[in-house]
């Protein structure tokens, strides 16, 4: 919400900041009532009872009346940005997929075909229409500089526009509390020109060639482990239990943003998962420090 | 002056209860003792509560922390909350009510006395039931509102089965308390007390509890179709098999918003009668203070959306949810209105519970405020589900709600115990309160708009995030330094307080126009109830309220 960065993201941050300055206007009012009465009304100031005041019809349609308007104009204004921010999808295809699952997003670009997770590429300056399911349970979508959040719901297709101005990492967090892990799952929004989001898709879209003989080896540790039941390495993959791994060595962190990408810190996680993200539904692998090595070496070469 | 007698028998009643010990309380039927033993469970429970809030805040003071792992976290939040508003919240308010409605109707008891006995009971079979859950294989952790399908399994455990059934049992006895309140207020009144004359304090109980009827029966409703769901493969929930996971939150705020308003109408009846006492003064148009509360009441059962904008609804529904809460800031803000228009122009007297009640004006305030962002729907989708959130409720609740309950403590204690509480630790706890309120959570509102989702069991370390909540957690310490100001207090004025007479704030309601602490029966005898304010007429022949026009 603070640094804005999108046409939703600066309307919604407006409507923020007119309503804080009137409702700071009213709590001023009524604070300022509240301390002036404590002063210049605090008792021992005259003898006996003060006059018997019972009220006045006059006030009371005052402070409902001006309220009244006061809130019709915010509404106006309200209905006004909703429309500009969250216009109906139409026939429009989806640019991006998104389906939440315990604890990880499924990110999918249908046109080009390109499945990824967690970390979503998108080009600056445009209007992105998301498509959002969920997986199992509710869970929410929300990168506050982009725009507004949206319910992840199995069962049910909802829509979002979000925009980037400028090219940066936007991080954000699933909002819907989701079970045992709902803290770890973030999401990272990479807005890149649109050049370079075009040749990142491109290489997306490409199946990475291992390079290397431990790489090649590490590729046998995959298949030979049941990390393949989970984990779809082809675009085409359908094992979706885990985050496809395709392009794994492109990513900035693993395991939904709770550790940096580094082949240290992915081989600790294949090792004790459940070190970083308690009741991650990965288990551990106690793999021979070769295999482990190869393994590394084989998914961070996936770029 | 002339007296009018209650009843021509009541007078014959012996005054002493036979014997006091813990059998007497246990099997009381007598509106007092069952509200004292509301409050006690109340305040059992708040400790409880407050505790879990205090692990909570431990876990959050910094980035990373391990202090909890997320499993213990996400139960000890889910009974955070299931405990301050199901055990600590309407308990308190229901236990107030219970003490005082019949007294400030002039009536001897309520309407059914073991029907009283039989919530109360309820509520702490229902809270033991809900707390067993931690040896029976691990406590809820779905949240208090238990959002489907994380609520069902595969995804949760026996937890939940607890929270429904404790809910369920909590439930049917808050019924009871409503429907007694009703039939009580309606029925029982002394001769001269109309509904106009009722002070506003029974009126909101006695509103309050059509809400109480409604609201609660839909949530054991909706808790049958969950545990049918759980325990008996029904599907009303499960996406799978063609239910719908929204349904159950289109029926859970359907009891849950009316449930915002069972929490503060009370409280907002407390603020009513405390600031005119102390401000010397009537209350500024009674007749709109009352009538506001029905419409907030109407009002309130047609909102529950506003918890749902994140969902997708549409454009439609949006609109008409988020028209039909910006609505409800008409009456409340009335309500606020007035009670400010009473200091104006006063004698204002700051005791301890004077204190209270101004506090709660401005940070009840700050809570309306951010509870009109929320209509606005566009805001609705950037804050919802953030620590914004969390930071206006607790405004609301806490800020509104639980001011005006210690409030009430302050003002009511002398008549419940015959004792005056030191007004000395008053002002310690009120001042401490209120800074350790205020640091925990209005930094909140800034971590919300940061980007930190709500019900979080860490966060990542990000620039200002561990800052703002080592804050919050702080504040959270003096809060509960606070508390502890206010307990020894409780215990400390038990013993050692001031003897309190009859009328210590000279009030003007009938509560003070017997002894303190009451009779079994209340009253031998009641003043001539001629106008709102029975005993301002009795200490100002010269000047009756019953002369005025209203």
């Amino acid at each position: 919400m603070f640094s804005p960065n999108s046409p939703q993201a600066y309307s919604i941050n407006n409507l923020l900041l007119l309503t804080t300055i009137i409702g700071g206007v009213i709590l001023l009012i009524i604070g300022g009532v509240v301390f002036y009465s404590a002063f210049r009304f605090r008792s021992g100031l005259r003898p006996g009872e003060p006059p018997q005041i019972f009220g006045s019809r006059n006030l009371e349609f005052l402070w409902t009346g001006i309220p009244v308007i006061v809130l019709i104009v915010l509404f106006g204004f309200a209905v006004n940005t909703m429309r500009q921010i969250d216009p109906a999808p139409g026939q429009q295809p989806p640019d991006v997929i998104v389906t939440g699952y315990q604890w990880w997003w499924r990110v999918e670009y249908p046109q080009a075909g390109v499945v990824t997770a967690n970390e979503i590429h998108i080009p600056v300056g445009k209007q992105i229409l998301f498509q959002l399911e969920g997986g199992d349970v509710i869970h929410d979508f929300w990168v506050p500089q982009l725009g507004p959040k949206r319910d992840t719901i199995p069962g049910s297709t909802n829509y979002l526009w979000l925009q980037a101005n400028t090219p940066d990492v936007y991080l954000g967090a699933c909002s819907e509390y989701c079970g045992t892990q709902h803290a770890w799952m973030r999401i990272r929004v990479i807005a890149q020109p649109q050049a370079e989001f075009d040749q990142w898709l491109q290489q997306q879209r490409a199946a990475a060639t291992p390079s290397g003989s431990d790489a090649m080896r590490g590729a046998q540790v995959f298949q030979q482990n049941t990390c393949v039941n989970c984990h779809a390495i082809q675009q085409t993959g359908t094992n979706w239990a885990g985050p496809n791994l395709g392009h794994l060595g492109s990513r900035q962190t693993i395991g939904a943003g709770v550790i940096e990408n580094t082949p240290d810190n992915l081989a600790a996680w294949i090792t004790n998962p459940q070190r970083f993200k308690p009741g991650v539904k990965m288990p551990g692998y106690q793999l021979s420090p070769a295999d482990l090595h190869a393994l590394v070496a084989y998914l961070e070469s996936l770029k | 002056m002339s007296e009018i007698s209650l009843v021509p028998e009541a007078a014959d009643v012996p005054r002493n209860v036979s014997k006091v010990n813990l059998l007497s309380w246990i099997s009381s039927v007598d509106h007092k003792q069952i509200g004292i033993m509301y409050i006690i469970t109340a305040i059992v429970f708040l400790v409880v509560g407050g505790l879990e809030a205090m692990l909570i805040r431990l876990q959050l003071a910094q980035p990373n922390a391990q202090v909890l792992s997320p499993e213990a976290y996400n139960q000890i939040f889910t009974m955070h909350g299931t405990t301050m508003i199901f055990l600590m919240g309407m308990p308190m308010l229901i236990g107030f009510g219970n003490y005082l409605v019949p007294l400030m109707i002039g009536a001897n008891d309520m309407a059914f006395p073991r029907l009283n006995a039989l919530g109360l009971w309820l509520v702490v079979f229902g809270g033991l039931v809900l707390y067993y859950s931690f040896i029976a294989g691990g406590a809820p952790d779905a949240g208090w509102f238990s959002y489907t399908p994380l609520s069902e399994p595969p995804f949760s455990g026996t937890g939940v089965d607890y929270w429904a059934i404790s809910i369920i049992v909590t439930g049917i006895g808050s019924i009871a308390a409503g429907i007694n309140f009703i039939v009580t207020v309606l029925t029982m009144r002394a001769p001269g007390m109309t509904m106009r004359r009722l002070p506003l304090f029974a009126w909101m109980v006695f509103v309050n509890s059509f809400l109480i009827i409604f609201a609660l029966a839909i949530l054991n409703g909706a808790l049958v179709m969950l545990e049918a769901d759980r325990l008996l493969g029904a599907r009303f929930f499960h996406p799978i098999v063609g239910g719908s996971p929204v349904l159950w939150q289109h029926i859970f705020w359907a009891f849950g918003h009316p449930e915002v308003y069972i929490l503060v109408l009370p409280a907002f009846g407390m603020i009513s009668e405390i600031i005119p006492v102390f401000s010397r003064k009537p209350i500024f148009g009674y007749p709109f203070v009352a009538a506001s509360t029905v419409a907030i009441a109407f009002l309130s059962m047609g909102v529950w959306a506003h918890h749902m904008f994140a969902v997708g609804m549409g454009f439609g529904w949006d609109v008409f949810f988020g028209a039909s809460s910006s609505l409800i800031a008409i009456p409340t803000g009335v309500k606020v209105f007035n009670w400010t228009a009473t200091l104006w122009g006063g004698s204002l007297r700051f005791t301890t519970a004077m204190l209270f009640a101004m506090g709660f004006l401005v940070e009840f305030t700050i809570g309306g405020i951010t509870g009109v962002q929320f209509a606005l729907v566009p805001l609705d989708w950037a804050t919802t589900d953030s620590y914004f959130v969390v930071a206006h409720f607790h405004y609301v609740l806490v800020g509104g709600t639980i001011f005006a309950v210690t409030a009430g403590f302050y003002y009511w204690f002398p008549k419940v115990t015959g004792r005056m509480m030191s007004e000395r630790l008053g002002k310690w706890h009120f001042w401490v309160n209120l800074v350790g309120f205020n640091m925990t959570f209005f930094v909140q509102h800034i971590l919300g708009l940061m980007g930190m989702p709500r019900r979080v069991y860490t966060y990542p370390d990000l620039p200002g995030w561990g800052l703002l909540n080592q804050i919050s957690s702080i504040g959270g310490l003096i809060t509960a330094v606070a508390w502890l100001i206010f307990i020894v207090n409780l215990v400390y004025s038990l013993r050692n307080g001031k003897p309190a007479g009859d009328n210590p704030w000279e009030a003007w309601t009938l509560e003070w126009a017997t002894t303190s602490p009451p009779p079994h029966y209340n009253f031998d005898q009641l003043p001539p109830i001629r106008s709102r304010r029975p005993l301002w007429d009795v200490a100002h022949p010269e000047n009756p309220d019953w002369k005025h026009d209203h």
